[in-house]
């Protein structure tokens, strides 16, 4: 990946957009049963920064491309797609209705969308696999994705992990989205030999940092600055449910829509995040 | 069959840019050597990973390459069943999986290798067709096919090595979902896939030794099948039967019973499967079916 990123990229302007996300996610829990909140939340700042701040437009040289590999994250990457126009407010407005394209998890062939993710530990193979080929074809084209912490107990995931070594995925960049969180408990506590994760992805040929997920001039620093002699794996330290103080690090707001009264909170409570 | 499908492959990569071959730690021999060296970023072997095989195949394709996964059977369907579903099938990408030694072909390796219940299994996911050659230049014709076809996913079910010629004489060429007569006959009809052609052949000169005339014919493409070929089967013959090596379920046996009742033939309508069971025996390939109750004698004792 020889070509910059967005030296320009403005970071007040992130932090403002991030907001308008997490209220425009909040507003659609409203018309929904339920819907993966708090894991959109974890990795908003690093999806935006993705798309904002990461991928260049298309050119006969490169095609860029983010694959959600949580595919549960997936309103973070609706939210930013609806913004970018790709996506559009109807298409949101109709999520998970059968009027609507949307589901809960990316569905390939979705405007925007570059694989069917969901089942967790299948995105960073098919994200290998793109990179490997971008690089053949003499392409210049950075793949990335994101992955959640507990993707990263599949073994799926580290023969991935091993395969882009092995094959110099240069082109790719990886985040974990830690948010320490898994259905049943903290991923700490239910693999507490796990940790810390950068030295297992340094172990097996990657680079690997860990920064603040919620912070994105830490994560943009963390790609800008990395060598590139191999594939990058950005731990990003994150809380569930950020940005709304009775959801974070709660774990039934996995997959719950808040009610009225909690819906009118978490809108008071919207501000610009930083950490 | 498999050195056939490396020669192939190999002057397939040479044409076209796009095609390349992932493996996990098996590969063909034959030219698949000359595929190695004169395309090295275009073949791969991850090794011992076979989920990662399939995900990585989707990745080449989902960005225009026309990749191959190459393993024995066993661990090409079944290891990675999920990502074949999702990510070749769910996406319907147009990427060939390669199984070598489809149904009970590694004879001396046990049942861990054995690989009986395949076709039913690749046949009952959405968007997957299924291919199952009976000698060498049928691999080489659906090889052919697999590196251009842009449909979606195969599942390419082979043999190993040295499969005797069975098609020199067919009436038509090979072509994808399309049965065809490697002979013509009166009285039974035999359909068959894979290389249990062999014994089928066997079994179609035994019945003809008992005064009996019967057509030979290869039911190569299992998914989609040929439902009017195989109508058209069950209604120009008093007798039908079905040789495969193959579960009981699931397979071709099943699917021309299906066929059969929808059209009400009146033909008489024998088959012939492995059995509903793991066999902890040992042996050559024949030893094997054999075992099964796969054996010519059986057979034709079942048909009189």
């Amino acid at each position: 990946m020889s070509a910059k990123n967005n030296n320009n990229f403005d970071f007040k302007a992130a932090r403002q957009r991030c907001m308008k996300f997490r209220r425009r996610i909040l507003d659609i829990s409203q018309t929904v049963v339920a819907l993966h909140i708090a894991p959109a939340f974890s990795c908003l700042e690093v999806v935006d920064l993705i798309y904002h701040g990461l991928m260049r437009e298309n050119s006969s040289a490169h095609k860029d491309a983010f694959l959600m590999s949580k595919g549960h994250g997936c309103m973070a990457q609706y939210v930013v797609l609806e913004e970018l126009g790709v996506l559009s407010n109807d298409d949101l407005s109709k999520y998970c209705t059968p009027e609507g394209i949307l589901g809960a998890h990316p569905d390939y062939e979705t405007p925007g969308i570059e694989a069917a993710t969901g089942s967790l530990g299948h995105g960073l193979s098919m994200a290998v696999g793109m990179s490997y080929a971008e690089k053949i074809k003499g392409a210049d084209s950075a793949i990335y994705t994101v992955l959640s912490d507990g993707e990263v107990q599949e073994g799926s995931t580290w023969e991935a992990v091993l395969m882009a070594a092995t094959f110099s995925t240069t082109n790719l960049v990886a985040f974990v989205d830690y948010n320490d969180f898994q259905s049943l408990g903290r991923t700490s506590e239910t693999h507490p030999t796990f940790y810390p994760l950068t030295d297992k992805f340094i172990a097996f040929g990657w680079e690997s940092v860990e920064v603040n997920g919620h912070n994105a001039e830490e994560v943009f620093a963390a790609v800008q600055q990395r060598k590139g002699d191999r594939p990058l794996m950005v731990i990003c330290k994150t809380i569930k449910g950020r940005g709304v103080s009775y959801m974070e690090s709660v774990p039934i707001w996995h997959y719950r829509a808040p009610n009225q009264e909690e819906y009118e909170q978490a809108i008071n409570e919207l501000k610009e995040i930083s950490s | 069959m498999r050195n056939k499908f490396a020669d192939t492959l190999y002057k397939c990569a040479v044409e076209d840019s796009n095609i390349a071959i992932v493996v996990a730690d098996i590969s063909p021999a034959g030219s698949m050597e000359n595929f190695r060296q004169e395309f090295p970023h275009r073949f791969l072997n991850v090794g011992v990973a076979e989920q990662s095989m399939i995900g990585i195949c989707a990745g080449m394709s989902l960005r225009g390459l026309q990749p191959f996964a190459y393993t024995i059977a066993t661990f090409t369907l079944y290891r990675p069943f999920e990502f074949v579903r999702d990510d070749l099938c769910y996406q319907n990408l147009p990427v060939t999986i390669v199984g070598v030694g489809g149904g009970v072909v590694y004879s001396t390796l046990g049942g861990t290798h054995h690989c009986q219940e395949d076709v039913a299994i690749a046949s009952a996911i959405p968007n997957m067709s299924v291919i199952a050659p009976c000698d060498p230049e049928e691999a080489e014709a659906a090889t052919k096919y697999c590196a251009v076809q842009k449909n979606g996913p195969i599942y390419l079910r082979l043999g190993k090595a040295g499969e005797p010629s069975l098609t020199a004489n067919a009436d038509t060429p090979w072509e994808f979902g399309k049965i065809r007569y490697l002979q013509k006959g009166n009285d039974v009809c035999i359909l068959s896939y894979g290389i249990i052609m062999k014994k089928s052949l066997e079994v179609a000169q035994a019945l003809e030794k008992l005064g009996k005339s019967v057509s030979l014919v290869s039911v190569h493409t299992v998914k989609p099948l040929d439902i009017s070929g195989i109508e058209v089967a069950l209604s120009s013959h008093s007798e039908v039967v079905v040789i495969e090596e193959h579960a009981p379920s699931g397979g071709l046996s099943h699917r021309v019973k299906e066929v059969a009742w929808d059209m009400q033939a009146s033909c008489k309508l024998h088959t012939f499967t492995l059995q509903d069971r793991f066999l902890h025996n040992y042996g050559n390939h024949d030893d094997l079916l054999a075992a099964h109750g796969l054996s010519v004698d059986k057979i034709v004792d079942g048909i009189k």
